[in-house]
């Protein structure tokens, strides 16, 4: 049976399933029934300074995005950071981690960018016993527009300040929440490494508008008429979310700084990839937002199946795997031919991918009277776009033609050699070069 | 109840008036916006859709199944008008299980088709909620006749009307439909939905509807030659072909088509008689209507007899299974020698029947059915067709424009050659022919 026990920045979870600072850990309540049904660890969502709490919209607060079926594929919220008075959350905090000590407790907090201010809450958070702090430098929406969340994020001085105020003034480890609304994200990570950060997590939500009411004309979610861009996450971020961990994984810069995957966490499998790709744990909240608590149960038999089949003995050891093999294009073996294969026993003849190759791509797929689709080797450039269509998962497949043999094509012999751009002859660099 | 299942004989109200209204109601219940939703979610938009083949009227099916799924049901309709201004009841009663959802991708790929047929119906009860949908052509000055307010007929009727013609339907019965009104099951077409069809239909204008109008009786062919610029016949099958066993002329050995029609124009349906014990002579979708309606009426023992095996049957297996679960028994493979009764009928007599070299032949084997009622579905023929015509199979012989051996008389639906007997055929036929005809007054 597969160890899932992790330790993040020396902070111990029986597995590497954090819920991500959000509405799910607003408070005690729902943070109970989250550690009840498994969840490793939480970030608490963000606390504010002392004062008169934060007010939210009293219209709708969620967008979102559906596939076939209603399924949600993103998810888009303008909720602010908790609500509730300080102190509760404290008191809830401090009740929380004394009794479940065995979970992950880390408390996200967003306080203006002064000094002071830090040093005021810091202690306070000290005193609850939780095990770290995450810093909010990442919502896009309403507290921005008051010169924190990702005003701070996209300002790596900011960052590099702010972190090192919070070292200075709290002994346990300080996670930095980045905002990917900045063009690169290995910039963020390396302020965050200089000002001291124990580790960074990503990704924060997205600028976005999820739709526009066509009556209206306002956008969605409206409020009296009117909306703001907010917060877009879940299953459609992952892709984005999965590079900019890559990113920083694989920057020598960063390359050691440890990393929380956050961005549409939704299987275990996105779970194991963000793993792969460098992430020490990751943190989830769309998925539990969608379909409630139980989703770790899946989450945690899933991960454990596959590391069982993989042999595969603790997280610790999947965390990076797939780093090495992050590469960039010019270093792509330019001389690794394959061509599109289709079961025909398999095939249900849609007929999507010949659409698709024939409109849209290389006119590489033949369709016959009785619709038997066949690729043709000659013009077929690999392109995967026929794969993509194909409903039928496991119908089409892509097969490497083996060196030695002719790429019909090109009619080019395929080398065994590896070849990529930096020395390919239509280089101009390289014929500058001669 | 005076009346019950059991009631020996012939006997109206064998069932109460609640299960008969529910035995007679929708065959498939229509989809609502959500179960619509859901249902076009599956539909794969394959190029040159197997099912747009499949489809005689060739529907673009996965451009209304996605004008469905993006919430705009009135383009959907739009679309499936342009094809098949009938949409709406061949949603009902187009054996889609053999037409479109047959070869539909996701029946190869598990077992399970788009619900083309019910999707149709969502998209066509909502456009023919919104009126009519299309606009004549400035008028041509041309006039057509047309024989018969079939499906065949009234398809080409709308389709000369778009064209800017002028158009008179000729029609034997007191109401026009054809087998729309008199021929189709009631549990597939509820709530006087031929009728409102017709209706909503003629919103095109230009079309004249004559009742009580039959072909050689009160208009001649060369009548409507001489009075009009091109004549379309689409007056289906009125003859029924008659059983060829001693003793079938007794009372109560009935055609499946009758009593069909009787059903459909029933007020009362608990004013209907039914045998308790009931034998339908067919292996068609008519015999089926007639077996199912049967039981539905609360005929004890119904059985539907076959003179070949199941495989031959022309219900399709859909519609074997419905006869089936409705509790229809169904024998293969024997044929009617013999009706006995004393005056009326008592028992049919079959014999059970192989294929031997000169094809059909009986096996010297016979058994007898108890029968109060008996009903023929062994098949219609062209009657009273004008002499002038050629004919093909017994048919009226038509190019593949619908044209026949008489310049400037057209020809579809059941009493024209070739295609499949169906709603959906005639529906085709009538429509292309108009167009033909159309190009021809040019």
């Amino acid at each position: 049976m597969a160890d899932l026990s992790s330790e993040f920045v020396g902070i111990k979870s029986p597995n590497p399933f954090w819920l991500a600072s959000a509405p799910p850990t607003d408070k005690e309540y729902n943070v109970r029934r989250a550690f009840e049904a498994g969840w490793g660890g939480v970030v608490w969502k963000t606390l504010g300074e002392d004062g008169p709490p934060i007010v939210n919209v009293n219209g709708p607060r969620y967008g979102a995005i559906h596939g076939a079926d209603r399924r949600l594929l993103g998810l888009n919220n303008i909720e602010l950071i908790t609500d509730r008075p300080l102190e509760t959350n404290l008191e809830e905090i401090s009740r929380v981690k004394s009794d479940f000590p065995d979970r992950a407790v880390v408390v996200s907090l967003m306080v203006p960018c002064e000094e002071a201010a830090w040093k005021a809450i810091l202690p306070r958070v000290a005193e609850t016993g939780a095990d770290g702090i995450e810093l909010n430098f990442g919502c896009p929406h309403g507290m921005a527009e008051r010169g924190m969340g990702s005003a701070v994020g996209q300002v790596p001085e900011y960052i590099e300040m702010v972190t090192r105020w919070c070292k200075e003034n709290y002994d346990r480890p300080v996670i930095v929440k980045l905002t990917p609304n900045i063009t690169d994200i290995r910039r963020p990570a390396m302020a965050a490494r200089n000002g001291g950060a124990d580790a960074v997590s990503l990704i924060n939500t997205l600028n976005s508008i999820t739709s526009v009411n066509l009556d209206s004309f306002a956008p969605e979610p409206t409020i009296d008429g009117k909306g703001s861009h907010g917060g877009y996450c879940g299953p459609a971020v992952k892709p984005i979310a999965l590079s900019m961990v890559s990113e920083i994984a694989r920057n020598p810069q960063t390359a050691n700084l440890p990393i929380s995957g956050i961005g549409g966490v939704t299987t275990w499998r996105d779970a194991a990839e963000f793993l792969a790709l460098g992430a020490g744990n990751v943190q989830v909240c769309t998925a539990a937002m969608t379909y409630g608590f139980k989703v770790v149960q899946e989450l945690i038999s899933g991960l454990s199946q596959w590391m069982d089949e993989k042999g595969h003995s603790s997280v610790g050891g999947l965390v990076g795997r797939a780093v090495a093999n992050c590469s960039d294009w010019q270093h792509l073996n330019l001389n690794y031919v394959t061509k599109a294969r289709i079961d025909q026993d398999a095939c249900i003849k849609c007929g999507r991918c010949y659409a698709a190759c024939e409109d849209t791509s290389h006119q590489a797929i033949t369709m016959s009277q009785d619709r038997v689709f066949e690729v043709q080797d000659d013009e077929c450039v690999a392109c995967n776009m026929c794969i993509n269509t194909c409903p039928v998962e496991g119908c089409m497949s892509m097969e490497q033609l083996a060196p030695g043999t002719v790429d019909k094509r090109t009619g080019m012999r395929v080398s065994a050699e590896y070849g990529n751009w930096t020395t390919h002859p239509n280089n101009p660099s390289v014929q500058a070069a001669e | 109840m005076p009346n019950s299942p059991f009631t020996p004989g012939i006997a109206a109200g064998r069932l109460s008036e609640a299960e008969l209204a529910g035995n007679f109601t929708d065959l498939h219940s229509p989809l609502d916006a959500h179960q619509a939703t859901v249902a076009a979610d599956r539909c794969y938009f394959c190029f040159n859709a197997p099912c747009v083949t499949a489809c005689p009227t060739s529907i673009d099916i996965p451009l209304f199944i996605r004008q469905i799924a993006t919430g705009t049901a009135r383009a959907a309709a739009r679309t499936i008008f342009d094809q098949n201004i009938l949409g709406g009841m061949c949603a009902r009663v187009c054996p889609t299980e053999t037409l479109c959802e047959e070869v539909c991708v996701r029946q190869t790929a598990e077992g399970q088709p788009v619900e083309i047929g019910r999707l149709q119906r969502f998209a066509t009860d909502l456009g023919m909620a919104n009126g009519h949908p299309f606009d004549q052509a400035p008028a041509t000055g041309k006039h057509v006749a047309i024989v018969g307010a079939g499906p065949a007929g009234l398809a080409c009727a709308h389709r000369l009307a778009m064209r800017g013609h002028e158009v008179t339907v000729f029609d034997a019965h007191d109401k026009p439909g054809g087998l729309n009104e008199f021929g189709i099951a009631s549990y597939k077409s509820v709530g006087g939905f031929a009728q409102a069809e017709i209706a909503w239909l003629l919103g095109i204008g230009g079309v004249n509807l004559r009742q009580g109008q039959a072909l050689g009786h009160d208009v001649t062919l060369a009548a409507l030659q001489a009075d009009h610029d091109a004549v379309f016949l689409g007056m289906g099958l009125a003859g029924v072909n008659a059983l060829r066993a001693d003793g079938a002329d007794r009372e109560n050995v009935l055609d499946a088509v009758g009593f069909i029609s009787e059903l459909r124009q029933a007020e009362d349906i608990s004013s209907l008689a039914v045998g308790r014990n009931v034998v339908v002579i067919g292996g068609g979708m008519t015999a089926v209507d007639a077996a199912v309606q049967s039981r539905l009426l609360g005929a004890e023992n119904v059985t539907m007899v076959y003179r070949r095996g199941r495989d031959r049957m022309a219900a399709s297996r859909f519609e074997q299974d419905l006869a089936a679960s409705r509790g229809v028994r169904i024998v293969t493979d024997a044929q009617p020698v013999a009706v006995h009764g004393n005056g009326a009928v008592r028992e049919v007599e079959f014999g059970y029947t192989r294929t031997g070299a000169d094809g059909l032949e009986g096996t010297g084997e016979t058994f007898r059915l108890a029968a109060d009622q008996v009903f023929l579905a062994i098949g219609q023929r062209l009657e009273g067709a004008p002499d002038a015509l050629a004919l093909q199979d017994g048919k009226i012989r038509v190019d593949e424009n619908g044209a026949t051996s008489v310049v400037g008389v057209w020809a579809g639906g059941d009493c024209a050659d070739g295609g499949d007997d169906l709603t959906v055929t005639a529906v085709a036929e009538g429509r292309d022919a108009a167009e033909a005809i159309h190009r021809a007054l040019g």
